[in-house]
């Protein structure tokens, strides 16, 4: 049973990675469009991370998985449901990060814009060197939540038929016709989100050297 | 050869229907101290930030020395592109109301930062200059802290070393000292004192009457988007010649 569950938690623990890969930066070009002063873009960032948040990331995990079907007439393989997992994870939760790296650029005082424009950086190097590491201080509480809530939402995978810890653990539960699997599983997740607030923590502990 | 080191010639601007400056001039000369004075809303801090690139005029000229930043045929005011704006920020230094120093940098890398990533100077020579800054504005043994660990009067101090370290040949202060209690306030107005000294160039927008008396070299009175009088500052703030100077330092200093 401890194997199998096991099993399950590499498959949870890799979208989890994997969506965290994706999303963190797909995240960054979003909220950048989100603030265009080219109104057509800053709408379509508007639109995307409102159907993101806006609907079940259960049913955009279907509908990634069926489009190209539907649309292109591709037949669908076994690897597609996994495909089509990882997707709509990674374009999920970039929508959700682009709000907080929003937020968190808008709450930079302009006048740091205005000390680095007046001292000759680039936009570039202002962004780099004297904005983000500002925005990353600022946002980290509300990647913590995001990022907690993501080992729980992998559980969704489930529903499409990707092998995850919580698919096992039903399988387990309906099989062994006991509770136990899923105790199990709850206390892996827990565990495992211990460890991310583990790790939350000691990264604001890091840069709690200076407050503004 | 000319010894003008910022020339700004007819200078207009306005936001939305407001106009903030009509029809300014200023000529500022190396080793000169000019105070600018007047009541808010008057146009000094916007004609301080055009004279810095952070806002646009809509009409005029402004020149740094040799180089024209921003020159005007009749037609409003045509900004020269390409370097000319990079080269313009490496003569000027401008130092805010509110320091605006960079809260995640440590005062030595506050300092070094633009003089290693702007001018591509070798760490150790940006860090041996820093240290001389830090010296002359008293703040020796705080190179390793962050700037909210510091007073607000040593900030100020890190903000002046900071713009200082890129060597510029004109120094602007925007109100340097109105976000200061008076005992921090002596404590920056000592070390603008001690550059004034040092004939460093400079333009300092000011509520401190004696502080302007003390440094400046001249005085500029602006009222209502204009310079209304300007002149050796015992001249224009013991003896104002315009009715508006006198209302204004007549209601400050009562």
């Amino acid at each position: 049973m401890m194997q199998m569950l096991g099993q399950g938690f590499l498959v949870s623990l890799q979208l989890f990675v994997l969506t965290l890969l994706g999303s963190i930066p797909l995240g960054i070009p979003v909220a950048f469009m989100r603030m265009s002063k080219i109104a057509p873009l800053r709408w379509i960032a508007r639109i995307y991370i409102s159907v993101m948040r806006g609907t079940p990331l259960m049913l955009q995990m279907f509908a990634i998985y069926f489009a190209p079907y539907y649309v292109f007439g591709i037949s669908l393989t076994p690897d597609s449901k996994w495909t089509a997992c990882v997707v709509a994870f990674i374009i999920n939760y970039a929508g959700y990060f682009a709000e907080i790296y929003r937020s968190g650029l808008q709450s930079i005082p302009r006048g740091q814009y205005e000390a680095a424009e007046v001292l000759g950086y680039s936009r570039l190097q202002t962004f780099l060197y004297i904005v983000m590491p500002q925005v990353t201080k600022r946002i980290l509480p509300a990647m913590g939540n995001e990022i907690i809530t993501l080992v729980k939402d992998t559980s969704l995978a489930f529903a499409i038929g990707v092998g995850e810890m919580f698919s096992t653990a039903k399988a387990l539960v309906a099989s062994q016709v006991s509770m136990v699997p899923f105790a199990i599983a709850a206390l892996i997740y827990w565990v495992f989100n211990f460890v991310v607030e583990m790790l939350l923590g000691a990264a604001e502990k890091k840069l709690d050297y200076y407050h503004d | 050869m000319t010894n003008s080191v910022m020339k700004i010639e007819s200078a207009r601007k306005a936001f939305g229907g407001n106009e903030v400056l009509k029809d300014i001039s200023l000529e500022i000369k190396r080793g000169e101290v000019v105070a600018i004075i007047g009541p808010s809303g008057g146009g000094k801090s916007t004609l301080l930030r055009c004279a810095t690139l952070l806002e646009t005029l809509d009409g005029g000229s402004l020149s740094f020395g040799d180089l024209a930043v921003a020159t005007d045929a009749g037609s409003g005011a045509i900004y020269a592109r390409g370097d000319v704006p990079k080269q313009a920020r490496s003569r000027f230094g401008l130092v805010f109301q509110n320091y605006n120093l960079f809260p995640h940098y440590t005062v030595m890398k506050n300092i070094t930062d633009a003089p290693i990533r702007v001018l591509k100077r070798p760490r150790e020579q940006a860090e041996a200059r820093a240290r001389e800054l830090i010296a002359q504005m008293g703040l020796t043994g705080n190179e390793n802290k962050v700037p909210c660990e510091l007073s607000g009067g040593q900030q100020q101090r890190v903000s002046i070393a900071r713009a200082l370290a890129l060597d510029p040949e004109i120094l602007f202060f925007d109100e340097p000292t109105s976000a200061l209690d008076p005992e921090l306030t002596a404590e920056v107005l000592r070390v603008i004192k001690d550059l004034a000294a040092q004939n460093m160039t400079m333009v300092i927008v000011t509520h401190a009457m004696q502080f302007a008396r003390d440094v400046a070299d001249r005085v500029v009175f602006m009222d209502g988007g204009r310079i209304v009088e300007e002149g050796p500052a015992e001249q224009v703030i013991d003896h104002p010649r315009e009715q508006r100077t006198r209302e204004f330092l007549s209601r400050i200093e009562g």
